[in-house]
This record gives structure tokens, C-alpha cells and sequence, in this order.
């Protein structure tokens, strides 16, 4: 019995069962296709996790995130009357978080890419953005760029997925994406 | 030694049980009860308060509460546990004296002194930072300090366990290899040493700083490192609770494994992969790149994974074995059909085997592939998978166990049997329905640690969609029929303790006393466990539809590089 020394003094000498032997067989193969899935969709899949990120000082990142909104405000929007950009396609759109906001609201188009930088300037955030269901951890420090192509139009919410205090929940940005021709 | 120690030869199973150990076993596992009350309790002031039409706590109350659950009945109820189970696996086991029984109450003491102090910080309202405690998020410096107390209690239990191996080999209590289950204990208790280890490099510093002496702790070290700790304390759970399975088989059954090599071999790979894979928690991370986390996230190529499989196979192999020996050979399930299902020691263990493989393990693989993982970090899927490991699997176990062990350490009758048979189906299924509607609701959005799903206080408008609703509505409503499994175990408990009846025959759970050895080996040389093999496939396939539905969803989002 399991709660017994086994018969064998030393235990690698026990006999082994067939049905055993089979199914480690079987679990085994299953364990190396699920293995080179994870590369083999580096190779061929569409959505990867950006391996670009900088060390960078929340402060010089805010400096950043002015600038851009700066040059491609095009309204407000929201109780906060957060600033809504229009950044051109193929470019660099910075996202910030801080407790708790996201910062700007976002315009995209569906079909083109775009370099996201997301960053924060206090604890970490989670970008969670929804229905589309994207989920990255936000840190502050590091410049994560991320290339992204929305293929669906509409509105997304960006929630606050990680946990930053009281305020947590109430921390929801947005992207809107305007259709593609 | 001065003193020789005392022995009593249990009436139950005829095992030579030292009286100071057992006396530590009833302490630790006692306290064990009374914090999976009190951490079942913020459970379900949680889950009351997520169920969108009840909403139950304001927002300061339910980070306060949550943070108290997690801490309490993942930490604090599966470690003590763990250390009456290690005391058990040892002294009992092998018929030996406990190591430096001194030594297990200061073990003791330091953890519930420790488990106190973080409990009364979280209390107070000032350390809500959940159990993570993510840097740049501060506690109080007590929260820490009470943490490390507790670390060090269990790292001192640790070694007693390893010691009374040493004892036990040294007096002869045994001879050639330890038991199964004890070699189980061995594996959760090596990797407890390794957690600890880690805890210890990041909680150490983290308290430095949050007292001043340390001016900044890097955020993404701090999750590196802490997930080194919060990984590997899961792997001790799993290992813990699959030797209870092993155990509550040999009890209920005399079975006995199928191989002893094979079922020690799968052992054998959670020390060599489970322990790297702290990645999985990190997938999404920036500034780590994908060759690590590929590697890591997937146990070495996922050869822990296979440990796991194979004691899927292996646990419900030996009972099928011991079945058809004692003749209930009809067809695929007869050994099955005719289990003592009434018994909650055996339905506890077999549901908890189920569960476990079935939500937690598919779910668990599922969402730790690299890719796969940025649809479902954070979001609530991820409590509905550990809900289905260390809720339905480690403590559903846990608690089949208790149904044997307390009867037979107390040596009294189980208290309102007649309840005890319904609650690991309450228990075990209510938290199972709880567990796979969270991932249903994560896989539409909803975040994990929240107040307000419907946005009410934010700058900007967004709402899921009603069948996100409705998911979390029948969230709350298993959850409190897992409350009610819940509750309905600590009062079978303590009221067994309390006021059950001196026993003096048999315990109305336990099994048959000490049955012979059922065969010399699990099953003879024939392919003779085909109900289980069935079963095992039906897993593997439902795994392999569900792993590549994932995938295909995956293909369907924005696109990211
Ligand atoms: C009656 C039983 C239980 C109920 C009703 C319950 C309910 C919940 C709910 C609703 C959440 C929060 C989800 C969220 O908003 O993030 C949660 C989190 C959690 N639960 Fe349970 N649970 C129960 C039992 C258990 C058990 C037995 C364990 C482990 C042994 C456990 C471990 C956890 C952990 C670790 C968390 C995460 C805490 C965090 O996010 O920091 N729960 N539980
Ligand atoms: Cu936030
Ligand atoms: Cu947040």
C-alpha cells in the first residue's frame, strides 16, 4: 500500500505497469507538440508578445506623453474632459497610466498599425482593453512598446486590471477605432 | 533523550502513533480548520460582493477582505495543514518518534504569531495590498514582519520532518524505502525549503524598505522573485495533495500503487521542473523576453506537466486495481460505480481528483502558454483556475483526509455523519460551478480583483456584455453553496472534536481496519485498468479540443507583435 514501505528495498527496482508506460508515451508527445506551439507561433502567428522595452524615468515619460497629445489633440472627451489624439497611422502613440487615469483617450484606425507605448508613472497598472481582450501589465520604469493593428472598429475600454488601491476600479481609459475604408 | 518516548498502537489502523507527535498533528491541523473558517468567511463576503446584484461590501471593505482571503486560506490554512500532513507522513507513518518535538511548537508558536500579525495589519485597513504585495505598493512594515514570522515557523517544520526521516532510518523504523506518501510529503517538503528560500530574498528586503532603510525596490524584480515563492508554495500543495490522494486510496481501498517507480518518477520531475516555472504568472510582463518565458512558463518543456499526468493516470489506476481484485470486474466502470461513494473520505479525494485535472489542470496549461495567456492575465479567469486547484483540488483533499484522520487521532465518532456524506458534494461541486464561471466571465473581460464592473465612479462609459452578468451572478450563487460545503466540514469538525462519541470500535468514516495488502503489485501483467485508461483519454482529449479552441479565439484579436 502507498502508506507502506514498498516491497522492493530500493524503489527503482519495482516493476513498472503497461498501461503506465503507454500513457507517459502519450503525455509525452502531447507535452512536445504544446511545447513547439509556443515558438512555432512566433513564427506564424499574428499576436506575439513585444519582446522592445526601455528603462526609462516616469518623469522623462511624461514629458513624452505631453508632447504627443500636444501635437495631435483633437478634443476632449469623458467626466475628466481627457484629451482625445488622433495619431497618424504607422507611428508612435504613447499611453499613459497613473493612479488613477488613462491618458489620452486614444483614436486609431482599424487596419493600420501602430508602435503603443505603455508606461506608468506611480504603480503598475494593467492595460486590459475590452471586448478585445488584450491583457498587459503596465510598469513604471519601462518603456514597453508593443505593435499593434486593431482589426475590429468601435470603442474599447481599457480597464485597470491590476490592483492599485482604492481608486482601482474607477481607472477606465478608451480607444476608439474608426472603420477602415 | 532522556525521557523514551510514549507509543500508542492505533485501534483503527494498527499504526505505533507517538504521543508528541500526535499532539503536534491535532495542534496544527486544528488551527488549520479554525483559519479555513475565517478565510472561507472573507470567501464569501468576496464573492457576495462580486455578484453584481448583491454588491455586498463598499469598495475599502472588499480589498480589505479579499486581501484577508487570500492570505488566510491560501498561506496560512494550506501550511498549516501541510505541516500536521508532513508530521503525519513522518512520525506516523513510520512508526517513529518525531524529531525535536520541542522544536514543532516553536514552529508552531512563530506561525500563529505571525499569521496574527499579518491578520491584524490587514485588519486595521492599512495593508490592503492583497498577497502579492506588488511593490511600489506599500504595507505596514508588520505586514511583512508577520509574513517572515511565518516563514520561519514553517521552515523550522521543514526540518523536523526531514529529521524524523533521519530518526526513523537511523532507529530502524522501516526498512528499504520510505512509503509512498511519505515520499510525496518529502517532495512538497523540498520545495517548501526552496520557497521559503525565495520568500525570504524578496520579503526580507521588501520590509527593509518599507521601514526606510532600502530606498527602492525594483518592480519587476520584486515579481521575479516573489513569484519564485508564489509558484513554488502552489507545487508544494500539489505535491501535498497528491500523496493525500495516494493515502486516502491505500486507506479506503488498500490499494496500492499501480508502480511504485513510475508514481515516484512523476514525483521526481516537480523537483526538477515545477520549480523554474514562475514565469507563467510573468507572461505579459514587459522587459522579459519570450525565450525565457517559453522555457520557463512550460516546466522545461512541460515535463512537470507530464508528473502531473501521470499521477492522473496512476491515482485512480491503483483504485480501479484494488477494485477489481475484490471482484467488481463488470464492464468499464463497474469498480467505480460500486465506490464507496457515501464515504466523504473517498467521494472528497475522488472529486478533488476530478476537479482538479479537469478545471485547474486543462485551464491551468491552457492559460500559461505565452501567446494564450494575454487574453486571460488578470482577468477573473485566473481565480476561476486556482479556485479549481487549490480550492477543489488541494483543499477538497485536505478535507476528504480530515474525514479519516480526525475520527482516528481523536478517537471519536464523526459528528452528524449524515451531513458529512453531502459536503464534499456541496463543496466540491459548488466550487467547481463557482470556478468554471469565473473563467467564462474572464474570457469576456471581467478583471479579477475589482469592485466595479460596471464602471459606475470612471471618467468614461464601458460595459460588458449581459452574459458577463449573468456569469457572475452564478458566481455568487455556487459560492455560497461552497460556503455552505465549507461551513458544513468545520462544524462536522469541531463538533467531532468537540462532542463526538468516544469511539469505540470503528470511526463511521474510516474505512475497512488495515485490509490485506490487496496484490503483490497493482495489477498483475495484463492491461487491466481499462476504466481508468478511458477516463484518461476522455481528459486528453478534452484537453487537446480546449488548448487549440484557445488558440483559435487567439488568432481572432487585434493584432500584436
Ligand atoms: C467558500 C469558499 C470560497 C469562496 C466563496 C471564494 C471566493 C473567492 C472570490 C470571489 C475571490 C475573488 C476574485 C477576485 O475578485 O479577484 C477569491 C479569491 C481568491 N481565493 Fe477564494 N474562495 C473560496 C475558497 C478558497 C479556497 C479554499 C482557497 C485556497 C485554498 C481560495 C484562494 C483564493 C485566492 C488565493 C484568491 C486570490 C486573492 C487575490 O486576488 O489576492 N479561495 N475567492
Ligand atoms: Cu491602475
Ligand atoms: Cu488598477
Amino acid at each position: 500500500m502507498s502508506i507502506f514501505p514498498p516491497k522492493e528495498k530500493i524503489w527503482f527496482n519495482e516493476p513498472v505497469e503497461k498501461a503506465e508506460v503507454l500513457w507517459v508515451g502519450i503525455a509525452l508527445v502531447w507535452a512536445l507538440i504544446m511545447f513547439a506551439m509556443m515558438p512555432l507561433w512566433h513564427l506564424k502567428g499574428s499576436q506575439n508578445m513585444s519582446n522592445e522595452a526601455y528603462r526609462i524615468q516616469p518623469d522623462a515619460y511624461q514629458a513624452k506623453v505631453d508632447a504627443f497629445v500636444e501635437k495631435f489633440k483633437v478634443g476632449e472627451e469623458g467626466k475628466a474632459k481627457t484629451p482625445v489624439v488622433h495619431p497618424p497611422a504607422g507611428s508612435d502613440v504613447y499611453l499613459q497610466a497613473r493612479l488613477w487615469e488613462w491618458y489620452p483617450v486614444l483614436e486609431l484606425e482599424q487596419g493600420k498599425s501602430y508602435r503603443l507605448h505603455l508606461s506608468s508613472l506611480d504603480w503598475l497598472h494593467g492595460f486590459s482593453l475590452q471586448p478585445a481582450n488584450i491583457n498587459l501589465e503596465v510598469h513604471p520604469g519601462i518603456d514597453e512598446v508593443v505593435t499593434i493593428t486593431p482589426t475590429t472598429s468601435g470603442e474599447f475600454g481599457i480597464i485597470c486590471n491590476e490592483y492599485c488601491g482604492i481608486g482601482h476600479h474607477t481607472m477606465l481609459g478608451k480607444i476608439r477605432v474608426l472603420a477602415g475604408k | 533523550m532522556v525521557a523514551k518516548p510514549v507509543f500508542r498502537t492505533c485501534g483503527v489502523t494498527g499504526l505505533k502513533i507517538h504521543d508528541k507527535a500526535e499532539l503536534l498533528i491535532k495542534f496544527n491541523a486544528v488551527t488549520a480548520v479554525v483559519v479555513l473558517a475565517v478565510g472561507g468567511f472573507f470567501g464569501l463576503l468576496v464573492a457576495l460582493t462580486r455578484w453584481p446584484s448583491v454588491h455586498l461590501l463598499p469598495a475599502d471593505m472588499f480589498y480589505l477582505a479579499l486581501t484577508a482571503h487570500g492570505i488566510d486560506i491560501l498561506i496560512v490554512w494550506c501550511i498549516f495543514f501541510e505541516v500536521a500532513l508532513m508530521y503525519f507522513a513522518s512520525a506516523v507513518l513510520l512508526g517513529s518518534r518525531l524529531a525535536t518535538p520541542k522544536m514543532g511548537w516553536v514552529a508552531y508558536g512563530l506561525m500563529v504569531l505571525g499569521a496574527a500579525i499579518t491578520n491584524w495589519k490587514v485588519l486595521e485597513g492599512n495593508s490592503s495590498v492583497m498577497m502579492t504585495s506588488y511593490v511600489p505598493m506599500q504595507a505596514d512594515p508588520l505586514f511583512y514582519v508577520g509574513l517572515i514570522l511565518f516563514a520561519v515557523g514553517a521552515l523550522i517544520a521543514c526540518f523536523i520532518f526531514l529529521g524524523t526521516l533521519v530518526v526513523a532510518k537511523a532507529e530502524k523504523c522501516y526498512e528499504g524505502s520510505i512509503p509512498l506518501v511519505t515520499f510525496g510529503a518529502l517532495v512538497a517538503c523540498i520545495i517548501a525549503v526552496y520557497t521559503i528560500a525565495s520568500g525570504a530574498i524578496i520579503l526580507i528586503p521588501t520590509f527593509l524598505w518599507s521601514v526606510g532603510l532600502i530606498s527602492h525596490i525594483d518592480p519587476l524584480m520584486y515579481k521575479v522573485v516573489w513569484w519564485g515563492m508564489g509558484h513554488s508554495s502552489q507545487q508544494i500543495n500539489v505535491a501535498a495533495h497528491i500523496a493525500v490522494w495516494y493515502a486516502i486510496a491505500a486507506i479506503v481501498f488498500g490499494a496500492k500503487p499501480l508502480s511504485e517507480k513510475v508514481s515516484r518518477m512523476a514525483y521526481l520531475t516537480y523537483i526538477f521542473f515545477l520549480q523554474i516555472a514562475s514565469a507563467h504568472h510573468l507572461l505579459v510582463e514587459p522587459g522579459l523576453s519570450s525565450s525565457y518565458k517559453i522555457f520557463n512558463t512550460s516546466y522545461g518543456m512541460y515535463l512537470a506537466v507530464l508528473g502531473s499526468m501521470i499521477h492522473g493516470l496512476t491515482v485512480p489506476g491503483c483504485i480501479e486495481a484494488a477494485q477489481r481484485k475484490k471482484g467488481f470486474n463488470k464492464g468499464l466502470f463497474e469498480w467505480l460505480r460500486k465506490a464507496p461513494w457515501g464515504n466523504p473520505a473517498f467521494s472528497g479525494m475522488f472529486l478533488s481528483l476530478i476537479l482538479f485535472g479537469f478545471l485547474g489542470g486543462i485551464s491551468g496549461v491552457t492559460m500559461g502558454v505565452e501567446q494564450i495567456n494575454i487574453m486571460i492575465h488578470n482577468t477573473i479567469y485566473v481565480p476561476g483556475h486556482f479556485h479549481g486547484t487549490v480550492a477543489v483540488g488541494t483543499t477538497l483533499a485536505f478535507m476528504a483526509l480530515c474525514f479519516f484522520l480526525v475520527p482516528v487521532l481523536f478517537r471519536r465518532e464523526l459528528f452528524l455523519p449524515g451531513l458529512a456524506k453531502l459536503q464534499p458534494y456541496l463543496f466540491g461541486l459548488g466550487m467547481g460551478v463557482f470556478s468554471l464561471f469565473m473563467m467564462g466571465a474572464g474570457t469576456l473581460g471581467v478583471s479579477r480583483r475589482h469592485w466595479d464592473m460596471a464602471f459606475s465612479d470612471a471618467p468614461h462609459a464601458f460595459s460588458y456584455p449581459p452574459a458577463a452578468y449573468l456569469m457572475m451572478g452564478i458566481v455568487g450563487v455556487s459560492a455560497v453553496v461552497a460556503f455552505v460545503g465549507g461551513a458544513i466540514f468545520v462544524v462536522v469538525m469541531v463538533g467531532t472534536i468537540l462532542f463526538g462519541k468516544p469511539m469505540v470500535t470503528q470511526p463511521a468514516a474510516a474505512a475497512p481496519s488495515s485490509p490485506p495488502p490487496v496484490a503483490s503489485y497493482g495489477s498483475a501483467d495484463t492491461f487491466s485498468v481499462p476504466g481508468t485508461f478511458t477516463l484518461a483519454m476522455l481528459f486528453l482529449t478534452m484537453f487537446v479540443l480546449y488548448y487549440f479552441v484557445n488558440w483559435k479565439y487567439l488568432a481572432s484579436t487585434w493584432l500584436l507583435s
